[in-house]
């Protein structure tokens, strides 16, 4: 009953049997090895698990393995620029938008898609478009300041 | 100490950013290769006889290694979590014959995929015999519903101070209130999660904990081992709360099960178990009664607590001796009585959640001056600075006899007023009044002083070793997740040494690796596991010294550290020296290795304090809230890493108005909880609050040479009982005197229409 399918993921492809009800973020973690993507709830509530998919942000918990199929997935692992951070990883840092660091992956992906739909964003803006992202660490305020720093940065 | 107050960014970054944490579930490791995962089945009732367990599908589903129940379980119960506790309030691993809370385990599977365990699980039911279901902690109180036969009674622990009939004779003004401080669910990121496997004779155990040593204890005396024959392993760790600072029996029978198949095995709780598994916070019902002048002047308080202790007897049932601790908090009371009694409920048993016991004080003297003040006709700012702890009066002992530090409580109302443009907001208060707005704007003004690193006087391990290559590693008994120990730490040392940060590793949570440790509750690590880097490091440099000048033939009172080059040389000759690196080859080969271990103990518990000031708008149509604004004050002492701190108040800040606003656990009345996963639980959003507004405030205590207090909780603490206040203040003008939280719309809608019913003398 296993199906064959086909994923770039952070710009390798790779080709695996899963069963039909494999989640997205499971075959992350378990088929391809990429441990970065989160799982933190059951209910697409919390975000942990966002990847970018063909560009936009997803919660890798509510897409099936196969829907994925001959797409374009990029992880935390992939997002970097080899040593180089990106703008929104180095803000994240520079910011603390980060303590635990388990919501993180998917906050950063969140955050990257976010700022490609609206590059300058206002503070509302941020909050909002961060809605389905829960993290328990940081309040969301050096999170906010981090995005919207990289929209004034690249604005 | 110059390196106090530097803003530096952290070390633990990189990685979490680029390639994320290394958390139990993601470990790919030899030691686990093969492990069987292991999932609970668990009860879908409250409070039932268990007449039989039906396994035998499921141990024939696909994948399955092996279904075990109570009846397999050779280890013994799990004692009371107290001496202080009624003895026979003890716990089983698995429910045998009763189960106490949906969600306590009855069964558990072992397969070799994890989604094979979580099909076999639907597989597996128990036949329950329905009993009565005590959920009301006042329904516990009248013992027609006893939940642990063996005990007698449903009251874990009666902490009886007293309670004398003229506690508010002469008071010309009483007030009493009865107050919710509702039931909280942690939720840190990551779920529990744990792995073990039995390597030459040890049980090795990878957990998701606040305290690995705690862990290793526990295992200790579960398999009947000496703590040495135990090691547990933290890797990252996805947030805690405090709801990770125990052991689990789900945690604690994983070395059991990897016995039975003779296999490693690995287990990750589902975010839904994860709401009903992992312990909740909270949970007090109180009854304040305050009494004084009508100038403002309180003389007496009483705080009565009934805490919820849910099924088993966890460390919540404690939290009221901190709530006792900080009964009175920030004011000059004379007459302070304190007493509560700790009962058991069919529902998830609660333990310590940020702030444990301490927000519950705040929470409940906060409303009481709010009550009284308006009682009074005071303004709620005017009366609270009226009956203040002076600066002059530490070390203040309580009421209750708790001994604060030191403290500069009126400064830090001063700032945050002044921050805040207390006048202005409250002019536009009046104008919106006056004006019959639907938007309203409420004002929220506590104050707090809590307890950290206590209650009683705490303690931490530090081993500082300088390695051949120049380089230096920290071993510490503290213990992170998600605070930034490695940055704090290296930067301690740093800063003694002259060694770069960059060339410090860190090393905690491993108890192969750091011989003692209490972990990171309470707020506590950079007090006393700072404290303990920092004698470490000073130490390290005098040992560092004796080597040098005995290899430069000197006194070693002549030697002084280049803290910029890293070189130990003669005061005045700095053309000959010794490095680091030198030195440490030099101790390697005369069998003294250039290491130093510190065991700092304080003097006593610390004891920060501040201001918090909450704007809020309520749509007096709808009963919403808006949180617009929040200004804080929180005075921890020195500041070692505002980064580090600013980050911990505003995680605080955002819990604690979660609490005011949103968050609650909820059970109905057959014990059933209804907010059993994130899309129930209202988990606070970015799109819920504010950015903050923190103004810095330092009082260095002494009673520890960082002169540093804790910082991890004061958020919570103050911002809950300002929130909370900042509501009922944009309504009060409606007749609104207390609205219990979490202030949600219905209840505020409820609060304004009760209001409107009684000014009309309807009800």
């Amino acid at each position: 009953m296993d199906i064959s399918i086909s994923i770039t993921v952070n710009g390798a492809v790779h080709q695996d049997d899963v069963e039909p009800r494999t989640l997205l973020v499971h075959h992350l973690r378990d088929g391809v090895g990429l441990t970065g993507t989160n799982v933190g709830c059951d209910t697409s509530s919390c975000g942990a698990c966002t990847v970018l998919l063909d560009g936009e942000s997803v919660k890798s918990c509510t897409v099936l393995a196969v829907q994925a199929d001959g797409g374009a997935v990029t992880t935390i692992e992939g997002l970097a620029d080899g040593d180089t951070m990106h703008p929104v990883q180095a803000a994240f840092q520079e910011h603390h938008g980060l303590q635990c660091g388990y919501c993180t992956p998917g906050m950063v992906l969140a955050a990257v898609s976010l700022l490609r739909e609206q590059p300058n964003p206002s503070e509302v803006d941020v909050r909002e478009g961060l809605e389905g992202n829960l993290c328990r660490c940081t309040g969301y305020h050096n999170i906010v300041k981090a995005v919207l720093a990289v929209a004034g940065g690249a604005s | 100490m110059s390196v106090f107050g530097d803003r530096v960014v952290r070390v633990e970054d990189p990685k979490l950013l680029t390639e994320g944490g290394t958390y139990v579930a993601d470990l790919r490791i030899p030691e686990l290769d093969g492990a069987v995962h292991v999932t609970y089945v668990r009860s879908t009732m409250a409070h039932a006889r268990i007449s039989a367990i039906e396994a035998d599908d499921a141990r024939q589903a696909p994948g399955v290694v092996g279904v075990f129940t109570a009846a397999d379980v050779d280890l013994a119960d799990l004692p009371a979590g107290s001496p202080m506790f009624n003895a026979a309030m003890t716990r089983p691993f698995l429910a045998g014959d009763t189960v106490r809370f949906v969600g306590e385990p009855i069964a558990v599977i072992l397969s070799e995929r994890p989604d094979q365990g979580a099909d076999a699980a639907e597989l597996a039911w128990a036949d329950y015999e329905p009993l009565t279901a005590v959920v009301a902690p006042t329904d516990a109180l009248t013992d027609e519903v006893v939940v642990h036969a063996a005990a007698g009674t449903n009251i874990v622990v009666d902490l009886a101070f007293g309670r004398t009939d003229d506690l508010f004779d002469g008071c010309e003004v009483v007030v009493t209130q009865d107050v919710i401080n509702q039931r909280l669910a942690a939720v840190p990121l990551e779920s529990r999660a744990a792995a073990a496997a039995w390597i030459d004779g040890r049980l090795v155990q990878w957990a998701s904990t606040q305290h690995a040593h705690g862990a290793r204890d526990v295992l200790a005396r579960v398999y009947g081992l000496t703590p040495a024959q135990v090691r547990v392993i933290t890797p990252d760790v996805g947030g805690g709360f405090g709801a990770k600072i125990g052991a689990y029996p789900e945690e604690l029978l994983l070395g059991w099960l990897a016995r039975q198949v003779g296999r490693p095995v690995r287990w990750q709780e589902t975010r839904s178990e994860n709401m009903v598994g992992l312990g909740h916070g909270r949970g007090q019902q109180q009854t304040i009664e305050i009494g004084g002048q009508r100038d403002g002047t309180v003389l007496a308080y009483r705080l009565t607590v009934l805490q919820d202790g849910g099924a088993y007897a966890e460390v919540g049932s404690i939290l009221p001796y901190l709530t006792r601790m900080m009964a009175q908090g920030t004011y000059d009371i004379p007459k302070v009585e304190f007493n509560s009694r700790s009962v058991i409920t069919n529902t998830t048993p609660t333990v310590a959640y940020r702030g444990a016991g301490r927000p519950e004080a705040t929470a409940a003297i906060e409303r009481a001056m709010d009550l009284f003040a308006t009682e009074v006709g005071l303004d709620a700012t005017e009366l609270r600075r009226r009956n203040l702890i002076g600066k002059g009066a530490f070390p203040f002992t309580s009421a209750t006899g708790t001994t604060y530090d030191v403290g500069d409580y009126e400064r830090s109302l001063d700032l945050a007023l002044e921050a805040a443009g207390y006048e202005a907001l409250r002019t536009e208060q009046r104008r919106r009044r006056e004006a019959g707005d639907v938007v309203q704007m409420g004002i929220g003004v506590a104050m707090y002083v809590e307890v950290t690193a206590g209650p009683t006087a705490g303690k931490e391990f530090a081993k500082v070793e300088v390695e051949a290559d120049g380089s230096a590693t920290i071993y510490t008994g503290s213990s992170s997740h998600g605070q930034g120990h490695h940055t704090a730490f290296a930067s301690l040392a740093s800063e003694e040494l002259g060694i770069p940060m960059d060339k410090i590793r860190v090393v905690h949570g491993d108890t192969d690796l750091v011989a003692s440790g209490e972990g990171t509750m309470g707020s506590r690590s950079l007090q006393l596991g700072g404290s303990a880097v920092h004698e470490a490091s000073v130490g390290i440099v005098d040992k560092a010294k004796q080597i040098a000048a005995h290899s430069l033939e000197a006194n070693p009172d002549d030697v002084i550290l280049d803290k910029v080059a890293g070189r130990f040389h003669i005061a005045g000759s700095p053309t000959i020296g010794r490095t680091w690196a030198e030195l440490a080859q030099a101790g390697a080969a005369s069998a003294d290795p250039l290491t130093v271990i510190t065991d700092f103990q304080a003097s006593q518990p610390t004891f920060p304090f501040g201001t918090h000031v909450s704007v809020v708008d309520v749509d007096t149509e709808t009963g919403q809230v808006t949180l617009v604004r929040h200004i804080a004050v929180d005075d921890a002492g020195r500041i070692l890493n505002p980064l580090l701190a600013d980050g911990q108040r505003h995680g605080g800040i955002a819990q604690g108005a979660a609490q005011a606003l949103l968050e609650e656990v909820r059970y109905d009345d057959d014990g059933n909880p209804i907010t059993s996963n994130l899309a129930d639980y209202a988990a606070i959003s970015a799109a819920e609050l504010p950015s903050f507004e923190l103004v810095a405030m330092e009082t260095p205590t002494p009673v520890n040479p960082l002169g540093a207090k804790g910082i991890g909780e004061s958020g919570t603490i103050g911002s809950t009982p300002a929130v909370q206040s900042a509501v009922v203040d944009a309504v009060s003008h409606l007749g609104v005197k207390h609205i219990d939280m979490p202030c949600t719309a219905e209840r505020v809608w409820n609060a304004i229409q009760a209001a409107h019913l009684t000014k009309k003398g309807v009800a």
